[in-house]
Parts: C-alpha cells; structure tokens; sequence
C-alpha cells in the first residue's frame, strides 16, 4: 500500500501536499492550452495563485528571461489585471478548479496591503492569503521581508483583518531567513513559504550590459535548491507555524528531501515550466519514496533532518573550531 | 476542413495536459539546418502556426547545467504515420538547446508539449475582401509558411510564396519544404533569386493591383517582420506575422514572453500568438529568442 499523503494545512484538508509556486503555473492560461485535459489531471493539492496588486501592473520590459545551468532567470515584474479585475474576472474561473485556493497578494504600503487583504479575504472562494512582501514599504524604503521589524509591523496590521490563514512567502536574500519567519510567527503569520528567488543578474555575452530589460532578476531551479533545503530546515526549526517549502523541486526526491526539512507542503515551480504535469509525477514519486522508507504517512517523514545537533554551527555548538566531517 | 495531419486553419488545437515522449524518426542536414521528425502517437495533429516546447529526453542539460528548459519550435510539416502523426522542425544549431535538438538521431526519445498557442487564421478572418494569400518567409522563418502553405492549398486559396535567405546555408529546407512548388527567391548574397531583402519583393507585390484582395502571412527575423508589417500597414494590407520571443514554458506560466501590445501592456506569446496581426502589436522588432 502506499504512503499516505493526505497532510492538514493551517486546518485546510488537502489530498497531497504538493502545490504550485505562486506565479508559476497560470490555471487560466493553462485551460486555453490544454482544455478539457487539464481538470482530472490538475497537479496540485491547492492552487496558488499570480500575486495581485491594487492595481493593474503591466510588468517589466522584455527581455524577461535567461536560461541559467540548472535554472533560470526572470525579472517578470508582477503583471496582473490589479485586485478588482481578478476577483471579477479571475476568481469565478479558478473557483472551479476544485482545490482550495490561496491567493497571493503585495502592496508598498500598510494601507495598500490593508485593502487587499480585507478584499481578498471577504471573498468565501478564497481559503487563504499569501503575503508577497518582498517589495519596499514607500515609506521607510527598506524591503518588508529583509526586515524583522518591518514584517512584524505590517503582520500586526493585517492580523486582525481576517481570521483567514495568512502565508508569509520569505526571501532567501537575506543573512538570517529564520529571524524573518520568526518577526512573521509573532506578527500572527500561520504560515510561511520559501524560499523566492535569489537576487540574480544576466550579462548579455554580446554587449556586456545586463540582460534582462529590468537589469536585475530572480534565479530559480535547480540551481537553488541546495539553498533553499538549508533554509527551509533552519526556518523549521525556529518556527512552531507550518513551512512550505520550495526552490528546485523536480521529483518526489527532492519533495522528500523538503519535507526532511520540515515542510508540510512543497511547492513545485520552475519544473512546471519544463513539463506542465511535473506536480503529478513528484506527488507520485514522493508516494513511492515515502513507502520504501518505511513511511507509512507523509507525516512521519517530516522535520526527519531536524532536531539533531549542528556542530558546524557556532551559534549551536558554541565553538568556531568545529572540524568538518 | 481537416486532412488528417493537420488541425483546420484558424482553429487552435488543445494539447494534451502534460509532456510527452516522442520517438525521433529522422534528421537530415539542408544546408546549415537540419530537419529532425518526431512521431507523436497520442497528439491531435497541429494546426498551421502552432508551436511545440521540445527537449530531448536524455542528454539534456549536459552541457554545463544547459539547456536546461525546452525549446519552442514552429511546425514545418506534419504527416500522417502508421503510428500518429510525423512533425517536422527545422532547426538551426546556434546555441545549447538547439545544438542538441538538431543533434536527435533516429530512435532516440525526445519530450513534447503541444500543440500549443494561437494558430493562422483563415485570409477572410483578416480581411473580408481577401481572396489570396502571399507568404513571407525569411532563414529558419521559412518552416511555419510551409505548413501554412499546405492549409491554404488544402482549401484551394491562391498562394504566393516569397522567400529570403541570408546566403546559402541559410536558405536550407528550401527544397525539400517547398519542393517545385513556385516560389520566389531573395537573397542577400545574391546566391539565388534578386539580390537583397525578401521584402523587396514583397513591396512590388503590394504595389499591384491585386494587393487590395491579399492578405500577408510572415515568418522570419524580427527586423523582416517589423518591415512587412509597416508595409502592409502603408499598403492598408492585412497581416499576421508568427513571432519569437523567448519563452520557459509554452503555455502561459512563465510570463516571460512578452510582447508590447499597440494600446499598451503586453501580450504573452506563447498563448496570445505565436501569430499576431499586425495591428495588435506595438512593434515586431522585440528582442529574439534568447536562450535558444
């Protein structure tokens, strides 16, 4: 028989714990491409939505991507139709997904995330937010989600808006991603994602100027998912609120090793890209690896990686001379 | 009207949801291209204009970590086979991704996505007036006027095609995609048919009499298509152009394919095109395909 993977999330019921990154897998889109094929095949247990604005954004200037070893980069810029055009136009279409939804919302300001999450929020389609806060505050300057400070402030605000499950989605850009998760934990957060992309620029091999039309850009894939594995376990073992985890994942392998990590959920992004089904064979592969483990629920797998002591780790250990292993 | 291989003109075909394995039936060289056959034994066949996201299935990402995403690639021609349906592609090996595609040997698998995106439309859903078509196809643009080429035959529209070439190894396909079907040559080393721009013909063209009852279909680099469509803008003459941009997924994911739309914001090629008309767009002359 095999392992089970029915996982609760912030006291959502979902079949498998596998989703998509926000802003990688478009249902609409993805429904005028594949049609009638898409719905019994849908490859996660919850769907995520594109970040939306207040407003409409176009997005940034082409060039939008570059293709890295074992990644890419792209600097899209969070074109969407802006808060009331999604939930007009979007919403009722992804309502018949059948799976919850949680839907990703970003504001430069107390007040535009304020109005979003109140609007988001109202809506009994919606099963849950995520908070996109690696963008500026326009009024102190500085990155909400490289701010301890900050990201408590803006979560203190936005906590009494809605007794909805608010996700804050984390940067790996900055020294200390669990100090991060921590502010977000006090600040009333229920859970948290990472990692995004990392900072990353394109050099055009024939100019020598940046590539990409927004100059800098994020790198996914692959690529990130050494990084992304390390933060996910120290965020794991900071926090008492879900993880989900995500950064490269492209088989059950790589779930498993997130879920050692302590996720509960695992996000598939990038991999989408290569192959727009890549959810069901992790969701599958993972099914698999789990029982020839011996697991026999995702459950028993998870935080498996936590908990023993890091000797390479000063602030554990208390000692700078740890020799390697 | 459908003729077995290829999807009714005009009518985008879904894909199945989800990458597939293809076999690799063959590759052959034509000049410094290579057209290389897949046999896809569960697809819908593709409509003229639709594209497909390719990767091989081993061997990928074994230069350095690269290709590491798949690659879009225009129909030339679709076949029908014992076992489904023979696509055709024509590529030109000029980076990691295309290197390796144009390197699939007979029997080797490689990984689908598609049909996918916007195909040609019928010449009366361009221009009322139209009764026939001139295609315009320049290098490795030449492969979606070919199969393009065969929808309208197939529906009995009158068709010129005029092709352009920077020299000689970039004119390969020619032969064995157009046959002796009359087409008419440009080339910038004069090598074969007028010297110069593939556009140059196109302007004699437009300027006939019979210009106001055509409707333009193009394929081909950034700077041809940005010119056939301001010349057929002058000439108030109907076009749709099949464009490149780059792209990591094929079906409206990624959000990178991006191309200015003429009253502002963008359009995503990949589910909005490839093909566009003329008018929808800011400018064909965007950035070309990137990573390929």
């Amino acid at each position: 028989m095999s392992a089970d993977l029915a996982t609760t999330f912030c006291g959502i019921d979902l079949a498998h714990p596998v989703v998509n990154g926000s802003g990688t897998f478009d249902a609409i889109a993805a429904e005028r491409a594949f049609g009638d094929s898409l719905a019994p095949g849908f490859p996660f247990s919850a769907f995520v939505s594109k970040t939306i604005t207040l407003s409409p954004r176009a997005g940034n200037p082409s060039p939008r991507l570059w293709e890295t070893p074992a990644g890419m980069i792209n600097s899209i810029g969070l074109p969407n139709k802006g808060m009331a055009g999604f939930l007009e136009h979007d919403l009722p279409r992804l309502a018949e997904l059948g799976v919850p939804l949680i839907v990703s919302v970003m504001g430069t300001s107390h007040e535009d995330f304020a109005q979003l999450v109140a609007g988001v929020a109202s809506r009994e389609e919606i099963a849950a937010l995520e908070l996109n806060i690696s963008c500026p505050n326009v009024h102190s300057g500085l990155i909400v989600a490289e701010q301890p400070a900050e990201t408590e402030s803006l979560l203190n605000v936005l906590r009494p808006l809605t007794d909805k499950p608010m996700i804050v989605k984390l940067t790996p850009n900055v020294a200390d991603p669990a100090s991060i998760a921590a502010a977000a934990e006090r600040g009333g957060a229920d859970a948290v994602s990472l990692i995004n992309t990392l900072k990353a620029v394109a050099i055009d091999p024939q100019t020598l100027r940046p590539w990409l039309g927004a100059e800098r850009g994020g790198l996914s894939g692959p690529a990130v998912r050494a990084v992304a594995i390390e933060q996910v376990r120290s965020v794991s073992g900071i926090v008492g609120i879900p993880v989900v985890g995500m950064g490269g994942v492209g088989s059950g392998a790589d779930a498993l090793e997130f879920i050692a990590a302590g996720a509960t959920l695992v996000g598939v992004g990038t991999e989408s890209f290569r192959d727009p089904a890549a959810g069901n064979r992790v969701r599958r592969e993972l099914a698999e690896g789990l029982e020839r483990l011996g697991f026999k629920t995702v459950g028993d797998a998870r935080g498996s990686a936590l908990g023993a002591p890091d000797i390479h780790n000063p602030a554990v250990s208390g000692s700078l001379t740890a020799p390697p292993s | 009207m459908k003729d077995g291989a290829l999807g009714a003109l005009g009518e985008r075909v879904q894909a199945p949801f989800g990458r597939r394995s293809c076999r690799v039936t063959g590759n052959s060289a034509h000049g410094g291209y290579r057209i290389f056959s897949l046999v896809d034994e569960t697809g819908p066949a593709p409509a003229p204009g639709q594209f497909y996201m390719l990767s091989a299935a081993t061997r990928w990402e074994e230069s350095g970590g690269r290709p590491f995403l798949p690659r879009a690639f225009s129909v030339a021609r679709s076949e029908p086979s014992k076992r489904g349906v023979r696509l055709d592609f024509l590529a030109e090996p000029v980076g990691p991704g295309t290197s390796r595609l144009s390197s699939l040997a007979e029997g080797e698998e490689a990984w689908i996505n598609g049909p996918l995106g916007r195909p040609f439309s019928m010449p009366r859903e361009i221009s009322e007036e139209a009764a026939g078509a001139i295609l315009v196809g320049g290098g490795i643009g030449i492969a979606p006027m070919a199969i393009l080429r065969r929808g309208l035959t197939t529906r009995g529209i009158p068709t010129r095609v005029l092709l352009g070439f920077r020299d000689e190894p970039h004119s390969g396909g020619v032969d064995e995609l157009f046959g002796c079907e009359e087409v008419r040559l440009a080339s910038e080393d004069g090598h074969a048919g007028h010297r110069g721009y593939v556009t140059d013909l196109l302007a004699v063209m437009l300027s006939g009499d019979d210009s106001a009852t055509a409707v333009v279909y193009a394929c081909g680099p950034p700077g041809m298509l940005e010119a056939v469509r301001l010349m057929c803008a002058e000439n108030d003459v109907g076009c749709e152009l099949a464009m490149e941009s780059p792209m990591a997924c094929g079906f409206g994911a990624c959000f990178g394919c991006a191309v200015p739309l003429a009253d502002g914001g963008y359009m995503r090629l990949c589910v909005d095109g490839p093909v566009v008309r003329g008018d929808e767009i800011e400018t064909a002359a965007v950035s070309g395909a990137g990573h390929r």
